[in-house]
């Protein structure tokens, strides 16, 4: 009945989760503020622009979700390989230098805000670049402890003398997704090719070498969750490898429709994006089956939960929700609008944040409830539901309005700036701006939940199993 | 050179099919290792095609090419015309110099106010607000064609007593806070002079780019060719 030993990369891991899970706070109150001004334009006008919310409401996603996914690897990697992480002092130096690192930057983001039209201002404040704003030498940064993380997946591997197919695919995605960061490292006065190697970093991360990621984090956690065999995750990794990649690298055409790039990408484009969907079935259909097939016994309920909201959060928000606006016909009209953020609230959602909660609350399992204990409680479900509501009502709002911009501004009026006027004072859309805003509250005070549920449900599980035991001798 | 998509995506599909196939024969298909093979061939196909498009997209997209015109392009006049045969609206490009800001500018001269129209727009940080070709924010408008936009003649120019477009257009961006056109007011963002006729000028170049059709309906704007 002894807790089990962890393993000092396990340590590491617990600190990149609770970090992980302090700059999913932050994103959220930008998100807040950023979603408050829309409603209400004045608040913290010249003070706390829109646009510095916003830039930190994406950038604390990216980072929380890869250090999420960084502390997911450190967690699995010496249970794969049976050993000690090799370079863990190194990966403990990285890690407080990303954290410092994203304190700066944030710092500057706040109080320097812009800066003027000079090289200056890409290196030291923000390159100005949507998702990849941070500034040059902390691109750099990212790099070197990117390069550290790689190091120490490899050099483990290596010393454990052993490779799986689940490591050899790691190894591939990390180097193609750390490697893809450097196509966004450079400036252009060109915006086409700006913009065409900007996508290189944006969508071959989310819809490429992120997916293969999380198709690793989660095959692991189904693994070690139910028992499932090793051949069939590691088969299974190999069709959403084929799948993933086969798809999505052409895919990356859909973003090239109206950047400036030829029109051959309108036919590539549309058609492997709209293929894309293809692997996020297969994922659902995996983690259904093996679910069932283990008659969903296990000891972890709300990783198993957040499992099965991973799969069916991708197919929604990254399948369905890209699906409908992905062909060039649709695009030409809703590229631009708020059909976007819907999108992207609920594929990031599903794809990621759940996959990320999954992990947490596994990690907690095997560090806080002792063997023979079953986590499980209502907080969880209270949160769990709550941030589905939330997401759901958010999206939902926005996908609305993105419907009503579309059909208004783009459409009808022809995308000049008083049809952008017009269509934003269109009921449809103020109304959405204000469900968006509530159900934003909703997802906040789930968040809450969440965590207090992480922060307790160690304890909880402990008192809850007295109690069981005592009725039992009693 | 001229590519096709199907083209692309037949081969593509064919050839990640055939080869794998081949190289699996003799794995059962529920074999880890078939798959394996499936998955190293269809994303080497994949990525080995889009390089190969890639150097071919960078030359269709070169400063100077038909889809993005040189730099001096801001000294022409600039429309955007439904073209029947496309299907699509696409820019044109004025014969005569009509210059901007009153002057007519050398390569040199061009390359360089560009340049520094760039860096403006990033330090500005005006994705996070607008969309650029489509791409950003969306609490503001999209500047794609911003330059050819109605409402800086019709509006701007008035308000800001500016004698031509884009003297309003750098007024205007310098001092967004005193000329509020709805409800959002664009931030000052503290630029120079300077600054803000790169940005007119960026403007205007970006709205030569041929972005195949997007925004469509857009209101025509004839120039003599």
């Amino acid at each position: 009945m002894e807790q089990k030993k962890l393993y000092e990369s396990q340590q590491l891991a617990l600190w990149y989760f609770w970090t992980a899970f302090i700059l999913l706070g932050a994103q959220l109150i930008f998100g807040l503020i950023a979603a408050y001004q829309f409603v209400n334009p004045d608040f913290l006008y010249g003070a706390l622009n829109f646009m510095t919310n916003r830039m930190l409401h994406i950038n604390a996603l990216v980072v929380w979700l890869l250090m999420g996914f960084i502390g997911g690897i450190y967690w699995f990697l010496p249970l794969e390989t049976g050993r000690e992480v090799v370079g863990i002092k190194l990966g403990k130096l990285a890690y407080f230098a990303l954290v410092g690192a994203v304190a700066v930057v944030v710092l500057v983001y706040l109080l320097k805000q812009i800066g003027t039209a000079d090289y200056f201002t890409m290196w030291f404040i923000t390159e100005g670049r949507e998702y990849i704003e941070a500034p040059r030498w902390a691109d750099i940064g990212i790099v070197a402890v990117a390069l550290i993380v790689a190091y120490n997946v490899i050099a483990t591997t290596l010393a454990s003398k052993r490779i799986t197919g689940i490591l050899g695919v790691l190894i591939i995605d990390l180097a193609a997704l750390f490697g893809l960061y450097l196509a966004g490292m450079f400036f252009t006065p060109n915006i086409s090719i700006d913009q065409y190697f900007w996508w290189w970093v944006v969508h071959l991360w989310v819809e490429a070498t992120w997916e293969v990621l999380v198709g690793v984090l989660m095959g692991w956690l189904l693994m070690h969750l139910l028992g499932t065999p090793r051949k069939i995750i590691e088969a299974w990794l190999y069709v959403e490898v084929m799948l993933v990649f086969g798809t999505g690298i052409l895919g990356l055409g859909h973003h090239y429709y109206w950047i400036g790039t030829p029109e051959y990408w309108l036919g590539i484009g549309g058609f492997f994006s709209a293929m894309e969907p293809l692997p996020l079935v297969a994922m659902v259909v995996h983690a259904v089956y093996d679910a069932g097939v283990h008659k969903l016994k296990t000891v972890n309920i709300p990783a198993l939960f957040w499992a099965f909201a991973q799969a069916f959060g991708n197919l929604f928000g990254a399948g369905v929700w890209g699906f409908m606006h992905t062909l060039p016909q649709i695009n030409l009209f809703s590229h631009g609008t708020q059909m976007a953020p819907a999108h992207g609230h609920l594929a990031f959602f599903g794809a990621y944040m759940a996959a990320n909660v999954a992990l947490f609350y596994f990690a907690l399992g095997q560090s806080r409830v002792k063997e023979g204990y079953v986590l499980n409680g209502f907080p969880w479900k209270l949160a769990y539901v709550g941030l589905i509501i939330g997401i759901v009502g958010m999206v939902g709002a926005l996908t609305v309005a993105g419907f009503a911009q579309t059909m208004i501004e783009r459409a009808t009026l022809g995308s000049t700036w008083e049809a952008y006027i017009t269509a934003q004072e269109h009921p449809w859309m103020v109304s959405a701006y204000s469900w968006r805003l509530l159900f934003g509250f909703v997802f906040f005070v789930a968040y809450i939940v969440l965590m207090y549920d992480l922060i307790t449900a160690g304890k909880r599980v402990e008192e809850l199993k007295r109690i069981e035991e005592a009725r039992v001798a009693g | 050179m001229s590519i096709g998509w199907l083209e692309v995506v037949v081969a593509t599909v064919l050839i990640s099919l055939v080869v794998s196939v081949i190289l699996g024969r003799g794995k059962g298909w529920l074999e880890p290792d078939f798959w394996k093979i499936a998955a190293i061939i269809t994303s080497s196909v994949m990525t080995i095609t889009l390089i190969l498009l890639t150097f071919h997209s960078l030359n269709a997209i070169s400063v100077g090419s038909k889809r993005v015109p040189s730099p001096t392009v801001i000294n022409k006049e600039i429309g955007y015309v439904y073209n029947a045969d496309r299907r699509a609206m696409e820019p044109v490009i004025g014969k005569a110099d009509v210059g901007l800001f009153g002057k007519v500018w050398s390569g040199e001269e061009a390359s360089k106010i560009l340049e520094e129209g760039k860096l403006a727009i990033q330090s500005r940080n005006c994705m996070d607000c607008h969309t650029l070709l489509g791409n950003g924010a969306y609490y503001a408008p999209d500047l794609t064609k911003a330059w050819l936009d109605p409402k800086w003649e019709k509006q701007i120019m008035p308000v800001t007593n500016a004698k031509s477009k884009e003297e309003a257009m750098r007024t205007w961006i310098i001092n967004p806070d005193k000329f509020p056109t709805w409800v959002r007011k664009m931030p000052n963002l503290k630029l120079s002079e300077e600054e803000a006729t790169a940005i007119v000028a960026y403007l205007k170049w970006m709205s030569a780019i041929d972005t195949n059709g997007f925004p469509a309906n857009f209101p025509e704007v004839k120039v003599a060719q």
